[in-house]
Formats: structure tokens, C-alpha cells, sequence
């Protein structure tokens, strides 16, 4: 399997790549870690004009701690992603995504910024991206914006992504201190991709009310998406095994369950109301 | 001294292999050489109305481009090499590049040559081909139902052939006390070795001789063959096969691309290479399994089975493989019985054209495939009289003393001891802790299955004479020759064509007990036609049991030859000259003595030999064998269902098998170990899966789940030896048990986990959504 | 046209090695066909079995889904570069003492990831050993034995470091 031709460009700063892009007439694609990038060539499923690696720009592997929200770099692999402890002190789940993403090889290589920008909904970032708010920061030849994860895939490989335009970090809200958080994963036994995976992030008050809830979920659709009415029907309620059943009930409401031959609409829409709630009850112990 | 066979000897193949310093096709570079790329229909039956391949031929780089019709009447069509007497074959014409119609998803349409294999892939998307796309049909029951598709105007109902063996008749069955009616299919895998198929030609315009490098099991067989098709001389062809990544019974065809890749070297006078993708090789490398089987068992209520029937649709692609239609018939349909004495028994095999990619054997080859329906309907059977699975078996089993045992199709069982295995695997496995241990947590509400499988193999092809009877176009038997240097090392030449079975280590302690030199003083040689002479590869689990077996006789003709020298060396009579840890000696007379190295200079020189001996070392052995091996055992798995996904955990798992006197038991290990991967895979997750009409829908590891580390637990092996009497070391196969027994074995496992639920049967692979499902139907029914 | 060449240059088995490559080209293909170091194996086109798994600037990846551009500068070791039959890696002579290979094919791949996994994980539970094998397919082992290399290397190492006062 071999890509078809192309132009190669490195890019040496933010400003650099996007003059590249733009030099590229539309016909320009950003090469990061490129695990999702080079398998979609090598089957010339996506045929770009020019690649702009963006690896050497300085700069985009931080991460950091800014106004209650976590910085990831967007060049950030997985593998750094699950060591690192400031992510891991202030969002183990992420950190517990990355590492159950792809495989050894793989979370060496990906990065964080090229699995949510690609839009593929079978990526493992989207459910906690999804859960905590997550934003994009997008800078490109109409200078820099925030743009929200929700909202950011419209089908798969298909976003708002604008053009001439590169990510640069993705931010998350850091939950409180009191919550407890899982990203429980059932992994398609080909791909290793999930067939469905639940971000849950969940805590009480002090009368044991759920005072935070929010749930991510990926894998099963055409686009990874928070399960609102889940969420809504936990808010402000004592949990119960009888109030988990119920609202994991709503996993898929509003979701069209997508299909492939390890596993049906049907199936995946089972499997998602088994996580959900599984998951539910690891985090509202 | 001791035996080195039977020990656990480190590998002599792998510091080559752990060091990247193995040479396999792909990284064979000569200068000159060209590259192929195929372009293969989408369809799964079209007409080829046209093909314009000027825009391909005029991009730089390219070399040629050929068409189907470019090569009519100059390649012939590729044969099948199995034609079972009475099976009335009908044999179609399968064309190394389809010249009207295309009739699978990967029919070879076009071929391109280029100076790189990045142009060549390029070239191959700048040919347009015009097609008429024509009805098709994928599943062999429906090919052969009444106004379905016929693929072939002269073969009716899509029927390649059908063959009958034994007979059950009606009352056989409707005067049982039970009678059980099942569907047990196994489903369609690819063979999937790491390394795709490949082949390098090389022509020299000169002395006119021909090089095919290929990836092959059975280099004798690629040029007998390729030598029809191609109307190129035995004698001028010469077959290697480089070290190669697996074969499992996929490169054990001969195939369209080989043909083509030496056509063209030929051709144009320059090398060609052509390695297949991975997606290539789900469209266009041979299939194993795909037969719908459906059987009726009769038995008493005490658990005797007194008669099987089965009706087998075996798909057998778009075109005959090369094994293809032996595999149903033979393999399948005279193992019905399995290790059972069982008083009748018929199969009755449908081999069904459809609009796919060809079948041919996989490991195993059939065995696995009536294992599977055996071993699942006794457990089925065991259920009905509710009697437990263990004592079933007990029940029919042959007993030892039954051995040379004649099974109910006529086969003669070798040896065997099967309730010695049975029970070595029954304890092993604490198997009534485990019925009460499944007992306590069905309560629960936790769901763990125990499933057996016994089985028995047909391996060790096999004497040459029943090769005849039963249609194959070739000898099974082996040779080999050992060659003794003037220094007193050896090399060794066989027939078989290891690729990474380690014959090189196993044979050389065969050869080293007998010889006594060191064992770094032997060398192999094999995969190459030209050091070789004529041998029948690897597959059957034949190489130990018929090639080992020729070594070991051909390395007794070395010492029996020295022994004559040696006592004319040292005056003495024949009779009294003793031979051990590679020393010649008077008997009674430890001074007088000859180092088998001194007999290797003395017959090399030749300087006194006795009169009449011909001088060197060197000695030959072509040894048909007296019957095939018959390897058995039983597995035992242990598996935990996940009621609410589907999802199946194994446990444990437990495998007694016994292959007759084992050699090395670390490699012998190794072979149960790879050979229960794949069988659980079969189970659990493998299946090549196309549409209704003969779409690919399974093209890369994405779709077709290949098995991974963390899919098993660690699997609890031991070995029993009951001896073959059938060849002089007493061994038997050993690589095709692991795989014959666990497909039943998983299996049933699931079906005993699932049994309270009132599920009955599930199609393999057993899917966790198949799984989920088959709950919410049979909760549903209880 | 797209296809204007590059220069790559990258320091293979501590050698540096440069060629002008199409940007196209993959990594494993730069290795393999271009600088002829043929011990990395290609067996899919997706991705996922690792037979083709070196070291770059010390960590595993997949030679396959890497452009050989994108390599330029890097540090990158092979089967080849990591022992020699007189000197055999650790991981290499587990996996020849525990019999963790039968064809061969994909046991430089393994190799190599087993390596990086090591590096990560030095003591590794026999699950966690299966976890980390998860890149790898093998289609001859069953995978039992290579998980006994892989545990007995992790001994091997282990007794090295204490030795040289390491750990």
C-alpha cells in the first residue's frame, strides 16, 4: 500500500504553516504524528497537493494549568499524555484514555490534537474531550479562535476544521476535587479502536445529592457526543441502582448508532447502555 | 551418551532469524529487477468489456502491461491437483489473468511492470477497464438452490463435483432410540501467515534456465505444475523458496500470480518481483474451511452412537484450488467417525462453485472442520440423554486394544490410546471441581462453560499407493539423501519445505543420535529444486512422520555403508563391528576402532575400498510410507459468559494431545500452542465475510480480527506418546492438533455456559453480538 | 508536478545514512528498499501487526504509518542494531532460549516493541506483558512463548542493571 504523490513541507513556526496551507490552494493537509494521516494515504482514500508537518514547530507540546482549565499541547502524544503528572493529578481520565489508546507503538507516535482534529469518530479523546468542555484552539489566516470539541465533528472526517487553519492545544475544564472519573472502554477486537467508549465524571454534595455529572461517549456513532439526558436525569438526585439503570437507559437518545461487521446498530446501542451505566456505577460508588 | 531426541533443544534457525539476518523474498534484490502490481476486479462477476491500457503503458517507468487476452494461448490454465475417483469433477478453466469474465472479487484482470514498485501501484489506477457486471452468488447453499445463478454454462446447478462415502440408510436412523439433527458450519478464514504471498522470477536468455523464487510449501509441486501451465521444462526450472513467514496451508497452491511474475520475466529478460498486499491476500490468496454441514447422529439412550450421516456444501470458490477438492471429500468425509467406533457412517459432499475467492486447505484441512461437527453434536447428543459429555466419549471411543482400528469409512487408525488422553485432561483440569464450581456460580448468576473436544488426525501423508486411489496427481512419500564431507560433516537434503516448523533442529537430532558427530556438523538443505531431488513439501502434518522417517533411514544406509569400510579397514568381519557415539569398533576390541570421521576421509579418498564399493559417503532414501499417522487427543476449555454483552472470557486451557514419540518437546509445544490460536480464533473471532452477491466486506486486519496476545490465557499443555508403528521413530504430525482440537473445544464451551439459558446453537464465529443475541432469543423461548 | 525529491538522512544502527526519496515514501520502505537493511517486515497495510516496529530516537513505532521525511535527523535502530550472534540483546536471547519465534517473520517487529515496553514497564506482570503485545501480530506462536521471552528478557535486564549498579 502506497500514498500517491505529493509536495512535503516542514513548517518552522504557527505563522509558517499556515502560509503554507495557504500557499497550497486547498489542496493542503497537516501532517502531525500522522497515525491517523498516513494509513487514509496509503489506501489513497485522502490524495492532499502538499503536507505541512507541523512536528517542528516549538512549542506545541506544553501543558499546563490556566484559569481552572488543563493546556494540552496539540503535538502531545499518548504516551506522554498517560505519564504525565500534571494531567494525571488534575485529570486522570484523560490520562487513563491515553493510554488505553491504540497500542504501545501507536501511543508513541499519535497525538492528541491529530485524533480529535480528524474527526474520527472512532477516536478514544472525543469522550472526555466531550465530557469536560473541551475547546480547540484554532489559528489560522483569520487569526486565532476557541472553538468548542462539541459541535467541532459534523460526521466522520468531516468538521468545522476552517481552512488554512492548524490546532494548536486543546484546553479542558478540571472537574472539582470531589469527583471521581473513568474512561471504561470496550475495545473492538480488530481495531483496537472502541466500539463504544464512556467518559463518566461524576460527584456528590454533602446531603449526597449528584451535585457534577457529565458524560462523554465515543465509538458508537457517526460522532462522538455527551450524553445530555443522562446527565440531566442524575443532576441534583441521590444515586441508586434503580436511578443509574434508568439514566444509562438514555445513553443513546438522539444518537443514530452506526454498523460494521464486528457489531450492529442494535448491539452497539445495547453496549452503550451496559457501559454507560457500568461505568455510572464506578464513579457514584 | 543421551538421546538428543526428546530433548528440549534450543532452535538452530534462529540466531539467523533474531539477528534480521533472515533472507525472505521481499528482500531479495537483484539488479535489473522490475516489479508487478495486479489490478483485480471489483466485481464479484462481471464481463470484461474492455480494458485501455495505454495511459498506464505510456507513464514513465513502466515496463508492460498484459491483459488476459495478451496471454491467451500463451500461459495455459492453472489446474487443480486433486481429482478423487468417482466424484465426477467438472474443471474449469481458471486463466492467470481473466480474459472475458472475471468471476470473484480479486480475478486477476491486468498486470503491470515497472522499474519500482511505487510506479507499478501508480500504473495499475491508470487502467480503465469497462465491465458488464453480472448476477452472482456467494454462499454455496444458495448457489445450489433452484434458479440461482450459474456461473458456468456446462456445470449444472453450480455442482463442481459430489462425491458419496459409506452408507446410512433412512431406517439406520429412523430406528433410533435418538436422533439428533444439527447444522454445524464451519465458517470461511483466510490462512493469514505474516508474510503475504510473493514470487521472483528470474530468466537467463542465454542457457534459456528459469528461477522462480515463490513463497511455497512444496517447491516440487510449484514446478511440476507451473511447468504445464507455463509449457517451460522440468529440467531447465528451477523452484526456491526463500525463508518465508508461514504458510498454514495458503501457500500450498499453485496460483495465477506465479505464473504470470515468471511469464514476464521471460518476457522482457529482466528479474520481476511481485509481493501481494494484505488486502490482496483477502481477495485472492486460498481460503480455508467455508462447509455447511448438516448431520444427523443416531444413538441409544445409553449413550452408544450407532450411525452418523452428514451432507456437506463445500465452498469451493470461483475456481479449483489446487487441494481444493480433496479437502471435503477425503479429509473431511473419511474422518466422520473420528475416534469413535461407530458402525456407520456417510458424507455426502457437494463441492459448490460460487463467486468468490477459491477454498483450499488451511491447518488441518478438513479434520478440523469434522472435529468441529463431531465434537459439537456429541455434546449436543450428551445434553439430549443427559448424560455427561466424559462418559460419552468413553462410551464410543475405540479401545486400545482395538488398534490397527478400521473406522467406519475404511480407514485404518495407525495407533492410539484415547481414554488415556480423555483422562490425562480430565484430571488435569480438576474437572469435577470445575462442574461444581460452574454449579455454585450458575447460582450466582454467573455463567461458565466446560467444553471438550477429542479428536482424531489424518496426518503424515501418507503412502503414495492410497494417494492414487484417491485422485492425488502426485507421490506422498519423502526422500532424502545425507552427503558425508571428506572433514565428517554432514549435509542433509530433504523434500519437505520447513518455514518455521524447525526441521533444521529436529532433524539434525534424528540425524545426530544415529551419527554421533556433533550436532553443529549437520546441515539441512531444502526449498530448492535444483539440491533437492524430487520431494512433496509440507502440509498434512507429513514433514517429522515421512520426511524425518526418510532421514533417519537414509542416515542408517550412511552408517551401515561405513560399517563395511570400517571393517575393511580394520580386518575384521562385518558382523562384529560396533557403531556408537560416532566410533567404529572391533567388538570386544576397544583398540581396534574407526572415528566416523576417518571413515568419512577414507571413503572420500577412496584410496582402499573393499572390492566393489563405489567411493564417498553419500547415501539416499525415497521411503513411501505403509500408511498415514493417526495423532490424538483432547482439549478441554473453560470459558466465562458475559450474559449481559456477549462477551466471552477463557478461563483456562487444557490440551492433552498425542503425536506419537515426540522429538523436541519445546517445538512440538510450540506447534499445539500456534495451532490452538487459531483454532479458538476460528471459534471466537476469525471469518473472511462477503455479501449475498460475493462482495469483500472483510479486507484488512480492521474487519478480520486476527487473534492478539491478550485474547488467551496460558494454555495447560502435556503431551501422551503412544507410538506410531507405521514408520521407524514412531512419530506422527503434531502441527494440525492444536487447531483440529479447539474449535469444538471453545465451542462447546460456550454452548455448555449457555446451556440453562436454552440456547442451542450459535454460528461460528461466536461473536459477542451473536452470543447476546442467541440469550435474548433463548431467555426469551424458556 | 508533486514529486520533487527530498533529502532524508538519519542515523540507522549509529550510522548515518542519507538518500533523495519521493516525500511519499514510507519509512519502512526508505529502510528496507533504499538503504537495503531488510531485518523490518512488512505484514499489513493498516497499521495494525507491528511486524515492521522499530526504534525511532529510542521509542517503538510503526515503520509503515511513519514517512520516511518525517524520520529525517532521527535517531533510528533496527533489529540489526540492537546485537549480533556474538552478542545477542537480551530480548533476542529470550526469545531464542523460550522458543518465542517459529517462522521469524514478525520477531524482529516483536522484538523491538518488547524493547520499548521493557523500557517502560521493566517489571511487568505476564498480563500486562499480553497488554503491551497488543501492536504485535504473530500468527505462528500463539503468542505464549513470546510472552515467556518476553518476561524472561525482563529478568535478564533486570540482573543487568542491578549489575552495573543501576537500579
Amino acid at each position: 500500500m502506497i500514498p500517491s504523490q505529493f509536495k512535503y513541507v516542514s513548517a518552522q513556526s504557527i505563522e509558517e504553516a499556515i502560509s503554507m496551507l495557504q500557499e497550497a490552494n486547498g489542496e493542503g493537509k497537516i501532517l502531525a504524528g500522522g497515525h491517523s494521516l498516513v494509513p487514509l494515504l496509503k489506501f489513497r482514500i485522502t490524495t492532499p497537493g502538499t503536507l505541512v508537518d507541523i512536528t517542528r514547530i516549538p512549542g506545541l507540546k506544553e501543558v499546563r494549568v490556566e484559569d481552572g482549565r488543563l493546556i494540552v499541547g496539540a503535538l502531545k502524544t499518548h504516551f506522554e499524555i498517560s505519564r504525565n503528572e500534571t494531567i494525571i493529578e488534575n485529570i486522570p481520565s484523560l490520562a487513563k484514555t491515553a493510554s488505553e489508546t491504540g497500542d504501545l507503538q501507536v501511543r508513541n507516535y499519535g497525538t492528541i490534537g491529530g485524533n480529535i482534529v480528524h474527526g474520527d469518530p472512532v477516536a478514544d479523546y472525543p469522550a472526555i474531550a466531550l465530557a469536560l468542555d473541551a475547546e480547540l484552539k484554532v489559528e489560522g489566516e483569520d487569526g486565532t479562535e476557541m472553538m468548542p470539541v462539541d459541535g467541532f465533528a459534523l460526521g466522520p472526517l468531516i468538521t468545522m476544521m476552517p481552512e488554512n487553519a492548524l490546532v494548536t492545544e486543546v484546553s479542558f475544564e478540571i472537574p472539582p476535587e470531589h469527583v471521581a472519573q473513568t474512561y471504561l472502554k470496550y475495545t473492538h477486537p480488530a481495531t483496537g479502536y472502541p466500539l463504544v467508549g464512556v467518559a463518566a465524571i461524576a460527584g456528590t454534595d454533602s446531603g449526597g445529592a449528584i451535585d457534577y455529572i457529565r458524560i462523554g461517549i465515543t465509538g458508537v456513532s457517526d460522532v462522538s457526543y455527551r450524553a445530555r439526558p443522562v446527565e440531566e436525569h442524575l443532576m441534583g438526585k441521590k444515586p441508586s441502582k434503580a436511578l443509574i439503570e434508568e439514566a444509562a437507559a438514555l445513553a443513546t437518545e438522539g444518537a443514530e448508532m452506526g454498523s460494521d461487521l464486528f457489531a450492529s446498530p442494535e448491539y452497539r446501542a445495547h453496549i452503550t447502555n451496559v457501559y454507560v451505566r457500568r461505568a455510572l456505577h464506578e464513579v457514584l460508588k | 551418551m543421551e538421546k538428543m531426541v526428546g530433548q528440549r533443544i534450543k532452535r538452530k534457525e534462529d540466531p539467523k532469524l533474531i539477528t534480521g539476518n533472515g533472507v525472505y523474498l521481499d528482500d531479495i534484490k537483484i539488479p535489473g529487477l522490475l516489479h508487478a502490481s495486479i489490478l483485480r476486479s471489483p466485481h464479484p462477476h462481471a464481463k470484461i468489456v474492455s480494458i485501455d491500457k495505454e495511459k498506464a503503458l505510456a507513464h514513465p517507468g513502466v515496463v508492460a502491461v498484459y491483459t488476459g487476452k495478451d496471454l491467451e494461448g500463451k500461459i495455459n490454465p492453472v489446474p487443480t491437483s486433486w481429482k478423487v475417483p468417482g466424484m465426477n469433477l467438472i474443471e474449469t478453466k481458471q486463466y492467470p489473468l481473466a480474459i472475458d469474465t472475471a468471476r470473484y472479487v480479486g480475478d486477476g484482470v491486468a498486470m503491470v511492470i515497472a522499474e519500482s514498485k511505487y510506479t507499478a501501484r501508480d500504473a495499475v489506477e491508470m487502467i480503465e477497464v469497462e465491465y458488464e457486471v453480472l448476477p452472482s452468488v456467494a454462499n454455496q447453499k444458495e448457489a445450489r438452490k433452484e434458479g440461482a445463478h450459474q456461473i458456468y454454462e456446462e456445470v449444472p446447478d453450480n455442482v463442481a463435483f459430489k462425491y458419496v462415502a459409506g452408507e446410512v440408510t433412512d431406517e439406520d436412523l429412523e430406528n433410533a432410540e435418538v436422533l439428533i439433527k444439527g447444522t454445524y458450519n464451519t465458517q470461511r478464514v483466510a490462512p493469514s501467515p505474516m508474510e503475504t504471498r510473493n514470487s521472483l522470477a528470474q530468466y537467463n536468455p542465454g542457457s534459456g534456465d528459469l528461477k522462480l523464487y515463490v513463497g511455497s510449501q512444496n517447491p516440487h509441486i510449484h514446478r511440476m505444475v507451473l511447468s504445464e501451465v507455463l509449457n517451460f521444462p522440468e529440467h531447465k526450472f528451477h523452484v526456491k523458496v526463500a525463508d518465508m513467514g508461514g504458510g498454514f496451508g495458503g501457500k500450498i497452491g499453485v496460483y495465477p500470480d506465479e505464473a504470470l511474475v515468471s511469464y514476464a520475466a521471460m518476457d522482457l529478460k529482466r528479474p520481476v518481483k511481485w509481493v501481494e498486499t494484505r488486502n490482496e491476500h483477502f481477495q485472492s490468496a486460498n481460503a480455508g474451511r467455508d462447509m455447511m454441514v448438516d448431520l444427523e447422529l443416531a444413538g441409544t439412550k445409553d449413550g452408544k452412537i450407532t450411525a452418523l450421516r452428514a451432507v456437506n456444501h463445500a465452498n469451493i470458490g470461483a475456481y479449483l484450488a489446487t487441494f481444493g477438492p480433496g479437502n471435503p471429500t477425503i479429509d473431511f468425509g473419511l474422518m466422520l467417525s473420528g475416534p469413535y467406533k461407530i458402525e456407520k457412517a456417510q458424507c455426502t459432499t457437494y463441492g459448490m462453485y460460487t463467486n468468490t475467492m477459491s477454498v483450499d486447505s488451511y491447518r488441518g484441512a478438513g479434520k478440523p472442520e469434522v472435529t468441529f461437527m463431531l465434537e459439537r453434536a456429541v455434546e449436543d447428543f450428551a445434553r439430549k440423554i443427559n448424560m455427561d459429555p466424559v462418559e460419552v466419549r468413553r462410551i464410543n471411543f475405540a479401545s486400545k486394544e482395538e488398534f490397527p482400528f478400521t473406522n467406519a469409512q475404511g480407514l485404518i487408525y495407525d495407533s492410539g490410546d484415547y481414554v488415556k488422553a480423555l483422562d490425562k485432561a480430565v484430571e488435569n483440569a480438576g474437572y469435577q471441581e470445575l462442574r461444581e464450581k460452574q454449579k455454585e456460580l450458575r447460582a450466582q448468576g454467573r455463567y461458565i462453560g466446560i467444553g471438550l473436544s477429542s479428536y482424531v488426525e489424518l496426518s503424515g501423508f501418507g503412502p503414495s499407493a492410497v494417494a492414487g486411489g484417491i485422485g492425488f496427481q502426485g507421490g506422498i512419500w519423502e526422500n532424502s539423501t545425507v552427503r558425508v564431507h571428506p572433514g565428517g560433516t554432514v549435509t542433509v537434503y530433504t523434500g519437505t519445505s520447513p518455514h518455521g516448523q524447525g526441521h533444521d533442529t529436529t532433524f539434525s537430532q534424528i540425524v545426530k543420535d544415529k551419527l554421533g558427530i556433533p550436532y553443529e556438523d549437520i546441515n539441512f538443505v531444502f526449498n530448492d529444486t535444483r539440491a533437492v531431488s524430487m520431494g512433496w513439501g509440507t502440509y498434512g502434518s507429513r514433514s517429522l512422520a515421512v520426511g524425518g522417517n526418510a532421514v533417519a533411514l537414509a542416515t542408517d544406509k550412511v552408517v551401515e555403508k561405513g560399517r563395511l569400510l570400517a571393517a575393511h579397514l580394520l580386518e575384521a568381519d562385518v558382523e562384529s563391528i560396533d557403531f556408537s557415539e560416532g566410533i567404529y569398533s572391533v567388538r570386544g576390541e576397544a583398540g581396534r576402532r574407526k572415528t566416523f570421521k576417518e571413515i568419512a576421509k577414507a571413503a572420500n579418498f577412496a584410496w582402499n575400498m573393499p572390492e566393489g564399493m563405489e567411493p564417498g559417503l553419500e547415501e539416499k532414501t525415497f521411503f513411501d510410507p505403509s500408511n498415514f499417522t493417526y495423532p490424538f487427543g483432547t482439549h478441554i476449555a473453560v470459558v466465562e459468559v458475559d450474559v449481559e454483552t456477549g462477551g466471552i472470557k477463557i478461563l483456562r486451557y487444557i490440551a492433552v494431545d498425542d503425536s506419537g514419540k515426540i522429538v523436541n518437546p519445546t517445538v512440538a509445544e510450540g506447534q499445539i500452542l500456534g495451532g490452538i490460536a487459531q483454532g479458538v480464533g476460528q471459534a471466537l473471532w476469525e471469518g473472511v465475510q462477503y455479501d449475498e452477491k460475493g462482495q469483500l466486506q472483510s479486507g484488512s486486519f480492521m474487519d478480520y480480527t486476527m487473534p492478539k496476545a491478550n485474547f488467551f490465557p496460558k494454555i495447560e499443555m502435556e503431551f501422551t506418546e503412544t507410538l506410531s508403528p507405521v514408520n521407524q521413530l514412531g512419530t506422527k504430525g503434531v502441527a494440525e492438533s492444536g487447531t483440529t482440537g479447539s474449535i469444538a473445544a471453545a465451542a462447546n464451551a460456550v454452548m455448555d455456559a449457555l446451556a440453562p439459558l436454552g440456547v442451542i446453537s450459535i454460528e461460528l464465529p461466536l461473536k459477542p453480538e451473536k452470543v447476546w443475541k442467541a440469550i435474548q432469543k433463548g431467555g426469551a423461548k424458556s | 508536478m508533486n514529486n520533487e525529491l527530498v533529502n532524508v538522512t538519519i542515523t540507522l544502527n549509529g550510522e548515518k545514512r542519507s538518500a533523495d526519496v519521493e516525500p511519499r515514501m514510507l519509512l519502512v520502505h526508505f529502510i528496507r528498499d533504499v538503504l537495503n537493511v531488510t531485518g523490518s517486515h512488512i505484514g499489513c497495510d493498516t497499521s495494525q501487526c507491528g511486524n515492521c516496529t522499530i526504534l525511532v530516537n529510542g521509542r517503538s513505532t510503526k515503520s509503515c504509518t511513519l514517512l520516511a521525511v518525517r524520520a529525517d535527523g532521527s535517531d533510528v535502530i533496527t533489529v540489526e542494531g540492537i546485537g549480533t550472534t556474538e552478542k545477542l540483546h537480551p530480548i533476542q536471547q529470550a526469545f531464542w532460549d523460550e522458543h518465542g519465534l517459529q517462522c521469524g517473520y514478525c520477531t524482529p517487529g516483536a522484538m523491538m516493541a518488547s524493547i520499548d515496553f521493557l523500557t517502560q514497564n521493566p517489571d511487568p506482570t505476564d498480563e500486562e506483558i499480553r497488554e503491551g503485545l497488543d501492536g504485535i501480530i504473530c500468527r505462528c506462536t500463539g503468542y505464549e512463548f513470546i510472552v515467556n521471552a518476553v518476561r524472561s528478557a525482563a529478568k535478564m535486564m533486570n540482573e543487568d542493571n542491578a549489575v552495573k549498579g543501576e537500579v
